[in-house]
């Protein structure tokens, strides 16, 4: 077999299981793909001698039972969010240089006790905050697609920029993504990938770099809706370590793939049609609904009335969680400290050693966050937005409750734009990436980005579907119907 | 609500976070950005709704209470900038 790193984590599960192909073989095809693929700058740590001893592992696993778990000898990327142990784990920041966790995450720890391979670490937004991977310590990640006819580097999106732009470019079979605003389903949509980011509580957090608690969950970036059913099985389940993570058996969405979707009922959220949406994009989300339709759904319009203000309540409950979870950062017990000036003391070394180690995004969101939780404005901001984000999550109760299934939604408000073009507009603009997206972490829901084609300069665009809590299965199910419909096959062309 | 630039000061030096004088209006006036950004949730009626405090109703699990883990002490210090004779060590902090 040929171009191993193009197979699909199904495809190369069943010809492991076949004996046509073994996991160091994929394993070496992948390392190839990686080290040609410099110019994505995805990879930001590799670990080829690791990955070659946990594939040679698992090819030992694989011949001596029938029994070895989906993910056993399957190659994958990890997000630099995640700590993984002796291996460097610094979130795409500065302040984290040299941090070599003493420690593997629940969602790694489950992965790799599953048999999966770490190629490496991906690049990402610094602390995941960010819509294009342009605020990484390591530098941007350029996406392997191009507009039809155009040498401009674009974004993979963010913050899972590394990851999506490593599973596009087959520089593995799927990789880990985190979601705490949008960074699954974002950068997917961007890539012509899939990118589940589940319900809130179905996959520990535990030895993740936290950036907002109340909102980050992990998840699997795919090549396909199946492979995203089954590596989801391996990464979710509940965690003594993570207090918030549910205690409810994991069913095996896999096997809930039917594709029959008859008599289900789909919502069209009318809040969700935005002034300034390109033409395509109301295309797609229209076309995406008739398929659905067309696959024997029923499709109904409702309303999510205080969608509008989840932008605004995002930006102050997110930032208020990472300026406390981001105070660990002190130059104290790891990572970066300041060399200090004769007579500073402990305040001085901690200023600077955060000046020093925080990239401009991670200030200006810890010092938001600060003010919002300072005296005399904790009430107008912090307590306001969680007032707001009660209503929000009773948006989507109160239709779930009338009878919607799962909502289809645009993934983002346009295609991916070019590195270096958002430079010069205020940080808000950036943050309008997410506004089809974030409302599903305020409510604590799954949610879906499936590609479903192209626009007219040749790049990807996604549809999202949301699902009800704990109902990944379901919406895997929903997702797996669009995607057979919209056939989506494009791939970038290698230039790198 | 508009932000100027000594309370803009106030928060760098809350949030631990050095600014140097001269980036101090450029600051102030991206959190004045965000914040009129924020501004928006004053249209929302909050009246008589919870601030939420859990997305998913859930009773936190309990444990026992007993030791679990320990004698870790080079673990835990192994990433320390500065370690010394099993402590972290930090500037002088008292006079």
């Amino acid at each position: 077999m040929s171009d191993l790193n193009k197979l699909g984590l199904a495809e190369a599960r069943d010809a492991l299981r076949k004996g046509d192909v073994t996991s160091v073989e994929l394993t070496e095809a992948c390392l190839g793909a990686i080290e040609g693929a410099g110019a994505l700058n995805a990879f930001v740590h590799k670990t080829p001698e690791l990955a070659l001893e946990q594939a040679k592992a698992a090819d030992a696993r694989l011949k001596g039972s029938e029994e070895a778990p989906a993910m056993c000898g399957l190659p994958l990327g990890i997000k630099d969010l995640f700590c993984t142990k002796g291996v460097p784990s610094q979130a795409a920041s500065r302040i984290l240089e040299g941090f070599l966790p003493q420690y593997e995450s629940t969602v790694t720890q489950k992965l790799f006790g599953a048999g999966a391979v770490m190629l490496g670490k991906l690049n990402m937004d610094e602390f995941a905050m960010g819509s294009s991977n342009e605020t990484s310590t390591y530098g941007d990640v350029t996406s392997p697609w191009r507009r039809a006819g155009d040498d401009a580097a674009l974004t993979p999106g963010g913050s899972s920029g590394g990851s999506a732009a490593a599973v596009a470019a087959d520089l593995c079979l799927a990789a880990t993504g985190t979601d705490t605003g949008g960074s699954i389903r974002q950068p997917a949509a961007f890539t012509g990938t899939v990118g589940i980011k589940p319900t809130y509580g179905r996959c520990s957090r535990w030895g993740i770099v936290a950036f907002a608690s109340s909102l980050d969950q992990a998840g699997p970036m795919t090549k396909s809706v199946r492979d995203a059913a089954i590596m989801l099985g391996t990464m979710a389940g509940h965690d003594p370590k993570d207090s918030t993570s549910a205690d409810l058996a994991v069913p095996d969405f896999e096997a809930m793939l039917t594709g029959d979707i008859k008599g289900k009922k789909i919502g069209i959220p009318r809040e969700y049609r935005m002034d300034g949406t390109p033409a395509e994009i109301e295309k797609l989300w229209s076309d995406g609904a008739a398929m659905l339709r067309d696959a024997g759904a029923e499709i109904v319009d409702i309303s999510l009335p205080h969608t509008k203000y989840a932008l605004p309540a995002y930006y102050v409950i997110a930032p208020a969680e990472a300026s406390s979870n981001l105070a660990r950062y002190d130059g104290v017990r790891y990572g970066h400290r300041a060399k200090l000036a004769v007579g500073d003391g402990i305040t001085e070394m901690y200023e600077k050693t955060r000046a020093e180690g925080f990239g401009a995004e991670v200030q200006r969101r810890v010092m938001v966050g600060t003010y919002v939780l300072s005296a005399g404005f904790y009430d107008a901001y912090y307590n306001r937005a969680r007032k707001v984000r009660t209503l929000i999550k009773k948006d989507f109760e109160d239709a779930f409750a009338a009878g919607v299934d799962a909502i289809l939604t645009p993934a983002t408000p346009s295609a991916a734009f070019g590195l270096g073009e958002m430079a010069d507009t205020d940080p808000v603009k950036m943050y309008l990436n997410d506004v089809f997206t974030v409302t599903v972490n305020l409510a604590g829901l799954p949610g879906i980005s499936v590609p479903t084609g192209l626009d007219a300069q040749g790049l990807p665009l996604g549809l999202q579907l949301i699902g009800r809590p704990w109902e990944e299965g379901d919406l895997l199910n929903t997702a797996y119907a669009l995607e057979q419909a919209a056939g989506f096959v494009a791939k970038p062309g290698k230039w790198w | 609500m508009s932000i100027d630039e000594s309370t803009a000061a106030r928060v760098a030096k809350l949030a631990r976070i050095r600014v140097e004088e001269d980036a101090l209006p450029a600051l102030a006036a991206e959190f004045n950005t965000i914040l009129g950004f924020i501004e928006q949730l004053n249209e929302v009626d909050v009246e008589g709704v919870e601030p939420m405090t859990s997305v998913t109703p859930m009773r936190l699990k309990r444990r026992r209470d007993e030791v679990t883990d320990g004698n870790q002490q080079d673990k835990v210090l192994a990433n320390a900038p500065d370690a010394r004779e099993g402590f972290f060590a930090v500037p002088k902090v008292v006079e």
